[in-house]
């Protein structure tokens, strides 16, 4: 069951770029957890009308609060607002919304990551328990994050960057094909990232014979699958919706010429 | 294998609502003491609990907010538009937030009427709220089938939407014309069997009291307005406008005092009931379309930022009355005082 809960900020650190920020969340993850790869929608302040959806980095059920982790960056008025929050203050959080990654806990991932797409797949990674391998794609060194937090819960973690200045130089997709030539003993590839990137590792899993999941973004307006904003183009000509469909889809069914 | 202990398993319950209860932010209860002002109002023949009602295209059909309260709670469900056939939509983005407003063109995406009636009808039954079927057509003929359909699968309501272009009169909007207005409505009337009809004004007109008038003499039971205004938002940087479809439908906050204006000149141009919407977040909001005229009030864009907004009005509506010493909330109906 979804939840209404204010959320008090317990932790926040400013990383390469991000913010990565800890809520105490009452009974939020009891309530309403199906896998990593949720989100939450937080009120930013009263002049700005919608919520913002953020990808849950890796939550935990604890008493007496439930534990969320968020990692964001600054894209708006409405993040701007959100990394301005100290800690002790409150956030009205709706969660945890739409659905998880499919995943079994025993399984082996190879979890894609780009950009600020990284964080949900943190919580990918806690989940199997570092049997799994991450590979992740930042513009640059200065924008690279999460990296120790990788290393820790993965068995791999591979890197690349758009201009080389850490791990190779080139984009995700290319360590997924270098990766899957050596080892496709993989359940499934997981991605998130910004969309070109997603088809891409979507094209490569299949070059494998790998499912692939991947987790799409759209403008998002309730969160919770009313208002039907967050339309997503799938390939039999239906229109699902990130929010409440989603925001994990098989990138099968995904139109992605749409 | 320890025994199933029915005490036990009730305790344990109830250890799981307390410790949920102790969570929840302060919001409405559930069931609110009986208020000392009498809310019930009535639509058209259709007597509801209370005046607050959801706008169609924002409540789904009703399954996502009914996780968060029992809809019961609410005075009546607009349920999400239905058109003939199964509608897919717009592309994406479809959605583009303004100054205390949001533009939308999400296209009238349902799963048609048919599914609606089997599928979503039985659901809302089973809450106490009066349910109102949203309808779109592209021809006069169109809007007559689903009001056959609607009127016998038994709906408390049928809310006609005339903002959609008729593809017979070469894409023209029914709302913009009255004489293609009163048409869609003489084809509702007359389709719709014992269901009262409640045609949806477009605020995108010259004079919405024209198009007022013809609905009436059409045979409409009742009105709502507003629809959405027709509006924009470019990204400066990229030049290209935000929403894929270029302009959509404005609400929020920021079209309420167009909602109360046009809430007020229409009343004062027919005696038909009216569900008056725009921008309301507040019982003072709601309050304003009342005293413009409105009989009762649909909560819309306001559901986005929260979902118990819906029972904000409610209570704050009835405080509201309260505070004016008012015996029934329906007495703010018409109430305003022109200069």
């Amino acid at each position: 069951m979804k939840v209404e809960r204010n959320c008090k900020i317990v932790h926040k650190t400013q990383m390469g770029g991000a913010i990565f920020m800890v809520l105490e969340a009452g009974d939020m993850v009891r309530a309403s957890w199906k896998g990593p790869g949720q989100f939450v929608h937080i009120k930013c302040g009263d002049s700005l009308l919608l919520r913002r959806p953020i990808s849950v980095a890796s939550c935990q059920e604890d008493y007496p609060h439930d534990l969320v982790t968020i990692v964001f960056e600054v894209r708006g008025a409405g993040t701007a607002w959100l990394a301005e929050r100290k800690l002790g203050e409150t956030l009205d959080v709706l969660g945890l919304l739409g659905n998880g990654f499919p995943m079994r806990p025993e399984g082996r991932y190879l979890l894609v990551g780009g950009g600020i797409g990284v964080p949900p797949l943190w919580g990918c990674a806690q989940y199997t328990n570092g049997r799994s391998t991450a590979i992740l794609g930042f513009r640059s060194k200065e924008k690279a994050i999460m990296l120790d937090l990788f290393r820790e819960d993965c068995a791999k973690t591979l890197i690349a960057t758009d201009d080389g200045s850490l791990g190779c130089h080139g984009f995700v997709d290319a360590l997924v094909r270098q990766e899957l030539e050596q080892d496709r003993n993989y359940d499934a590839v997981l991605a998130c990232g910004p969309r070109p990137m997603l088809k891409n590792v979507a094209k490569a899993a299949k070059e494998f014979g790998v499912p692939c999941k991947v987790s799409m973004e759209e403008r998002m307006g309730c969160g919770v699958g009313a208002c039907l904003v967050c339309a997503c183009d799938m390939k039999d000509g239906s229109r699902k919706h990130v929010c409440k469909d989603g925001p994990v889809f098989d990138a099968e069914e995904v139109d992605w010429d749409a | 294998m320890p025994e199933f202990d029915p005490d036990l398993e009730k305790a344990l319950a109830q250890l799981e609502r307390d410790l949920a209860n102790l969570f929840a932010p302060e919001q409405p209860e559930d069931s609110p003491a009986a208020p000392a002002v009498d809310m019930s109002v009535d639509l058209a023949g259709m007597t509801m609990k209370n005046p607050v009602v959801v706008a169609s295209g924002t409540f789904g059909f009703g399954r996502e907010y009914g996780e968060f309260y029992d809809l019961s709670e609410l005075g009546g469900i607009c349920a999400k538009g239905l058109t003939l056939h199964r509608r897919e939509g717009n592309p994406a983005p479809r959605i583009a937030e303004t100054p205390m407003g949001i533009l939308n063109s999400v296209g009238l995406q349902n799963p048609g009427v048919d599914a609606f009636i089997t599928e979503e009808l039985p659901f809302l039954r089973q809450y106490d709220v009066k349910v109102i079927a949203n309808i779109s057509g592209s021809t006069p003929e169109e809007y007559g089938i689903m009001c056959e359909k609607l009127g016998s699968a038994g709906v408390d309501m049928i809310e006609v939407n005339i903002s959609c272009p008729n593809v017979k009169a070469g894409g023209l909007a029914y709302g913009t014309r009255p004489e293609l207005a009163a048409e869609v409505t003489r084809m509702a009337k007359s389709h719709a069997g014992n269901v009262p009809v409640m045609v949806k004004l477009s605020p995108n007109v010259t004079d919405v009291t024209e198009i007022a008038r013809a609905v009436e003499g059409a045979g409409a039971d009742a009105l709502s307005l507003i629809n959405t205004i027709r509006g924009m938002r470019i990204d400066v940087n990229t030049r290209r406008p935000i929403l894929k479809m270029n302009t959509g439908g404005l609400s929020g906050p920021a079209v309420l005092p167009v909602a109360v204006r046009m809430v007020w000149e229409v009343a004062n141009a027919v005696k038909l009931p009216i569900l008056g919407m725009g921008g309301v977040s507040s019982g003072e909001d709601a309050a304003q379309l009342m005293l413009a005229g409105a009989t009762a009030v649909a909560v819309g864009t306001a559901c986005f930022a929260d979902p118990f907004a819906p029972l904000k009005v409610r209570d704050g509506l009835a405080e509201l009355a309260v505070r004016q010493g008012l015996s029934s909330v329906s007495q703010l109906t018409g109430g305003v005082k022109p200069w």
